[in-house]
């Protein structure tokens, strides 16, 4: 099932396999078979069709959508490994140190204690998180420490979090994290240029990044919590898929506002509406504030209820996050057991 | 499947709800004695018993006490019994009862939800995030109301025992609506739920003996039919209370006409869903699985009419189909069934039956390739498109889960299509951009226009339908208006017209003959049928001949009425201007009415004199109060603004009385134009000529063609005519008994709105005959949500 579930359910897929990229670890995962967006040219055309996004429906939608869905036992114990499996595992702070990173990338490698992999009966299967997320100069860290383990690094690159240095500096990041080895890049954009409508210029800039990326899938942060209406999220979310976008993503986490149900929903709606007019799938990424179990089931329902199962898969979808992990052990801990769990009976990252 | 499998698959999965409680309390219940009255559980006295199943499987639940009239008598005397003492406790009395109601069904209301999940079969998600807390809200809000009533209801009292019958699609949530404002006015109250879905009302009984419901205050009867006929027959009953088919409302309407009993009918619908090209496709999506895939379609104000604008139609259908392909349909106690079974085997055969008929008469009906489960009563969410406004599906309420679809090319047209039916209770209205939205939200005729949004519901806003979708309204201020009776000032009993000699006499013969006409569509114009009416004066003699108005001249004056847009639409300030002028020109001739007056009643120069001027003030201050009797805003707990706005009724038959005869038409007709209303009046039919002079001042006074009609003739003939006539929205008649019985009576066709004196007069000559009491008969109350955020 894992390597055959690649075409979307909604409508006829007009996606055209392309040849496996190469992720800078060798384990690449057998089923990346997602057709590459290549973007497509500035249609505001397009964009003026799919600005009508009305708050309230959206906020009435999840709001319900949370209700009418619920995950229960072994299926709830599946889900929340399949979190896992779609989590950029992510440290983003000031006071990083490479220490520090290789002990994400070994809470990556090592997810799960020994006794909860044997009660689940899934030590026939790897289930990590995706990749792991670090600033720049951390990278060269995390591609060693995670180097055979199937885990993509990605670095944010471009002055993140506000993305306001030179654009010609911001591209120089990007190449050097990818000299690096990284191989996938998060960017943030200037949300100043959504304020100003000035899509052209958030286009060309993006334009530029994908090609910066080179093989290294691009997402794009839009810094949704800065940019103060779902309209804008859309209009935002379109401009970076045309210009090339193989992930859209939420928030760098430090945001005041991280990544609510709302702008996910508008967002996941644009890649629907992306798909529909180009048959590109294009991937999501909703980070910072995601930090329960019962959070992450949230956001897995709004993929599969609007968009489909592709959307289940980690080239398709992933987390970013950084304290999920200890919380997903914690109620896996407790479906074994029936005992709720402590932090600290897991290990940290 | 292990768990590899499942993380896999990534499919939901069973997430049963436990319903080992209900099954236990269930268990613990003696359902031959569920006759809950005057606080006692009593056995029907016919012995006799009816049973409630599960729909999803067919299995019987429960056998239950079935009334017959005997134990409605017994219900009504124990209500009757409670009143004196409820009706006189304090509001705040009052309010410490529906709070304690409220805060206990909160206890409890787990198991209300999976009592009526079992009993209804609509999904756990529904009952429980949606019935159960409206439910909740209904009585904690009303508890409010109880303890304002003095204040905010001033010269009102509760209208005494009430008759309630509700449905079986909402069983607790139409129990709260119809039980807490009853119990805030200070009624009392006979409920008869409906035969499929009797269990959450005995579990509501049950909370009211924990609290502290005076015994009789409240009386459950369970039944079918007899029961209800009783209920609605019992003389012992003032108001009845019904939400159900709008068949069985207009048998009600019939068999309570000349009873007396207030009434409100809550029926049903087929309404309109309307995204105009402008609209977040998505969200409208979304907000028709809210519509018309909410209790299996099974719900009087689900959006079954989906009208959406040629250019994006295609891509909402595509966009529908997608969605409706994810609905899950399955165990209605499963937390993730989107749809349930429908209530009942004979519901799910008629609605298969008008699926059928509908595809034969041209719709394409469209399903998602779903299985359904092996048993129980299930539908698949069903699509119909290309549905002309003449198919079965576009006109015929399905309450299922069936959505009918066609397209428009402009606002207008989109208009014109939500308004092509006989119902009239619910719209949504799709666009981005609120000056459209508030632009069409007025012109729709229904009870409730929710902009952007469908099936929200508060107890602060009221609920109910415009045309055959039924009158008064749930809810809120005017909901409380539905359980009071206003204390206005009674006349005489009104003795039916006789036929006396005509007089032959002239009384004076100097003058030059003068021809009083009808006055219809803004022109004098003889009666059809050609025929006169001699009217004498006080002293017998011959003052002059009107018109003989016959059902053709009501037929003409009723087209002119519905056909003149300038009075509805006018400017409530322009209108207000409009009755001060013919206030002013009124009084420019007061001498020649008040002689006219004594002419033809006898009444003294000063008490002529009196009337005359009464009028005029009268006049003056229905057009001071033109553009003062608003509506409101609510603020429900939503982001949402909820606009009551006060829309006139419409076409209003007015049938004055004799006693004081412009007085009393002018106290009926200045309320309803001042509201917007378009008139044909039927003036007194001993002195018409006050009324045809009446018209000459009106001619001058700026008054659209066609606000004002005017027909003479016989009263009970004419009142007759225009209760049977469809195209006439609201009907006042202040005639005698018999003939206001029978206007009650015949007025079923469209359910148009009744007000009748019962065979009384008011005194017109009172300051109470005026005011607020009458510009609420002359008002439809709209509520149009507009939920906001950017």
């Amino acid at each position: 099932m894992s390597s055959t579930i690649r075409e979307a359910d909604i409508g006829s897929s007009k996606v055209t396999p392309l040849p496996a990229r190469a992720a800078a670890n060798t384990a690449v995962p057998p089923d990346h078979r997602i057709a590459r967006n290549p973007g497509m040219k500035l249609d505001l055309g397009f964009m003026e069709s799919v600005r009508s996004v009305n708050r309230s429906a959206l906020e009435r939608r999840v709001a319900s959508l949370t209700k009418r869905r619920s995950i229960k036992a072994d299926n709830q114990a599946a889900w929340l490994l399949r979190a896992v499996a779609c989590m950029d595992l992510t440290t983003l702070n000031s006071n990083d140190t490479e220490e520090r990173v290789r002990r994400l990338c070994a809470k990556a490698i090592n997810p799960f204690r020994r006794d909860i992999v044997e009660g689940l009966g899934i030590s026939g299967e790897t289930i990590r998180p995706a990749a792991v997320c670090v600033y720049h100069p951390f990278v060269t860290t995390a591609v060693d420490a995670v180097r055979g383990a199937g885990i993509h690094v990605a670095a944010v690159s471009t002055a993140f979090p506000h993305g306001l240095a030179p654009l010609s500096t911001r591209l120089q990041e990007i190449e050097a994290s990818v000299r690096d080895g990284a191989d996938e890049i998060d960017v943030v954009i200037p949300r100043g240029l959504v304020f100003g409508a000035k899509w052209r210029e958030l286009y060309n800039e993006i334009v530029s990044m994908r090609a910066a990326c080179g093989d290294a899938h691009l997402k794009v942060i839009l810094g949704t919590g800065d940019l103060a209406t779902l309209r804008n999220v859309m209009l935002a979310s379109m401009v970076a898929m045309m210009a090339g976008a193989d992930f859209i993503k939420t928030s760098t986490g430090k945001e005041s506002v991280n990544a609510t149900l709302p702008v996910g929903l508008a967002m996941v709606r644009a890649i629907r509406a992306y798909f529909e007019e180009t048959g590109y799938l294009i991937g999501f990424k909703p980070a910072g504030g995601i930090s329960t179990a019962k959070a992450s089931l949230d956001w897995l329902v709004l993929m599969k209820e609007e968009l489909g199962r592709p959307w289940l898969e980690p080239d398709l979808f992933r987390f970013g996050a950084s304290s999920l992990l200890t919380d997903i052990e914690r109620q896996l801990e407790h479906h074994l057991t029936g005992h709720y769990s402590a932090n600290h009976r897991h290990a940290m990252a | 499947m292990n768990i590899l499998d499942r993380y896999h698959a990534m499919e939901y999965g069973p997430a049963p709800e436990a319903r080992n409680e209900a099954d236990a309390w269930l268990a613990a219940r003696d359902f031959g004695k569920a006759l809950f009255i005057g606080g006692d559980w009593k056995a029907a006295s016919g012995g006799k018993t009816f049973e409630t199943s599960e729909p999803s499987s067919g299995k019987l639940l429960a056998k239950i006490s079935d009334a017959n009239a005997v134990d409605i008598d017994a219900a009504v005397a124990a209500a009757t019994k409670a009143l004196p003492k409820w009706s006189a406790a304090s509001g705040y009395q009052r309010a410490k009862v529906l709070y304690a109601i409220g805060r206990a069904m909160q206890r409890h209301q787990r198991l209300f939800a999976v009592l009526e999940t079992i009993d209804n079969g609509k999904p756990i998600r529904e009952s429980r995030d949606i019935d159960v807390p409206l439910a909740i809200r209904h009585f904690i809000h009303h508890a409010g109301w109880a303890q304002a009533l003095d204040k905010d209801f001033p010269g009102h009292k509760g209208v005494g025992v009430v008759g309630q019958i509700i449905p079986w699609n909402f069983p607790l949530l139409m129990l709260a609506w119809k039980i807490a404002p009853a119990l805030a006015a200070g009624c009392t109250v006979v409920l008869k739920p409906a035969e499929f879905t009797p269990l959450t009302s005995i579990l509501f009984a049950e909370i009211c003996e924990r609290a502290g419901v005076p015994k009789g205050v409240v009386n459950i009867v369970q039944g079918g039919p007899e029961a209800g006929g009783a209920i609605v027959n019992h003389p012992g009953i003032q108001k009845i209370a019904f939400t159900g088919s709008s068949e069985v409302g207009k048998i009600i309407r019939k068999a309570t006409a000349g009873s007396g009993k207030k009434l409100s009918l809550e029926l049903g619908g087929k309404s309109a869903f309307i995204v105009f090209e402008d609209a977040d496709l998505d969200s409208a999506v979304e907000g028709l699985v809210d519509g018309i895939w909410f209790n299996q379609g099974q719900v009087c104000c689900a959006g079954s009419r989906l009208l959406v604008q040629e250019g994006i139609a295609d891509a909402l259908i595509a966009k529908v189909k997608t969605r409706m392909s994810r609905l899950r349909v399955g165990s209605p106690l499963d937390k993730n069934t989107d749809i349930g079974p429908l209530v009942d085997a004979t519901q799910l055969e008629r609605v298969k039956g008008l699926v059928a008929e509908g595809a034969r008469q041209g719709a394409v009906c469209w399903q998602p390739d779903a299985a359904l489960p092996s048993s129980g009563y299930y539908h698949l969410p069903t699509l119909a498109t290309g549905v002309s406004p003449a198919n079965i599906l576009a006109q015929e309420e399905v309450f299922g889960p069936v959505l009918a679809t066609m397209t428009f090319r402009n606002t207008e047209e989109a208009i014109e299509l939500a308004n092509n039916t006989r119902y009239g209770l619910a719209a949504s209205v799709w666009s981005e951009n609120v000056n459209l939205a508030l632009h069409v939200a007025p012109q729709l005729k229904a009870g409730v226009v929710w902009v952007n949004g469908t099936n929200m519901f508060d107890a602060a806003c009221g609920f109910g339908g415009y045309r055959e979708s039924g009158f008064g309204r749930e809810g809120g201020r005017e909901g409380m208006f539905e359980y009071l009776a206003a204390k206005l000032p009674l006349g005489q009993i009104i003795k039916p017209a006789t036929t006396s000699a005509q007089p032959v006499e002239q009384a004076d013969g100097s003058a030059i003959d003068r021809t009083a006409k009808l006055f219809i569509g803004g022109k004098q114009v003889r009666p059809d049928g050609n025929y006169s009416l001699a009217v004498a004066t006080a002293k017998g003699k011959l003052a002059g001949e009107v018109g003989l108005g016959s059902r053709k001249d009501i037929r003409d004056a009723v087209s002119a009425a519905r056909a003149c847009r300038g009075w509805p639409e006018a400017t409530a300030y322009n209108r207000s201007q409009v009755l001060y002028y013919l206030a002013e020109n009124l009084s420019g001739r007061a001498a020649e009415f008040a002689a006219r007056l004594t002419e033809l009643t006898g009444a003294s120069a000063k008490a002529a004199r009196e009337e005359v001027e009464q009028s005029i003030e009268r006049l003056f201050l229905y057009a001071g109060l033109a553009d003062k009797f608003e509506g409101r805003v609510h603020q429900p707990p939503a982001r949402a603004v909820t606009l009551a706005l006060h829309e006139p009724v419409g076409v209003v038959g007015i049938v004055a009385p004799d006693s004081s005869p412009l007085l009393g038409l002018i106290s009926l007709v200045a309320p309803a134009l001042a509201m917007g209303n378009t008139v044909v009046a039927v003036p007194s039919e001993r002195y018409p000529l006050l009324a045809t002079d009446l018209y000459q001042v009106i001619e001058y006074s700026d008054v659209p063609s066609g606000a004002i009609n005017i027909v003479t003739g016989r009263s009970a003939e004419l009142a007759g005519v225009l209760a049977k006539h469809d195209d006439v929205d609201g009907l006042w008649v202040f005639a005698d008994a018999e003939t206001c019985a029978q206007a009650e009576a015949e007025s079923i066709g469209n359910l148009k709105r009744i007000w009748s004196g019962n065979g009384r007069g008011l005194d017109w000559a009172s300051d109470e005959a005026a005011g607020d009491a009458f510009l609420r008969r002359a008002v439809e109350v709209k509520n149009v949500w507009v939920p906001y955020g950017d």
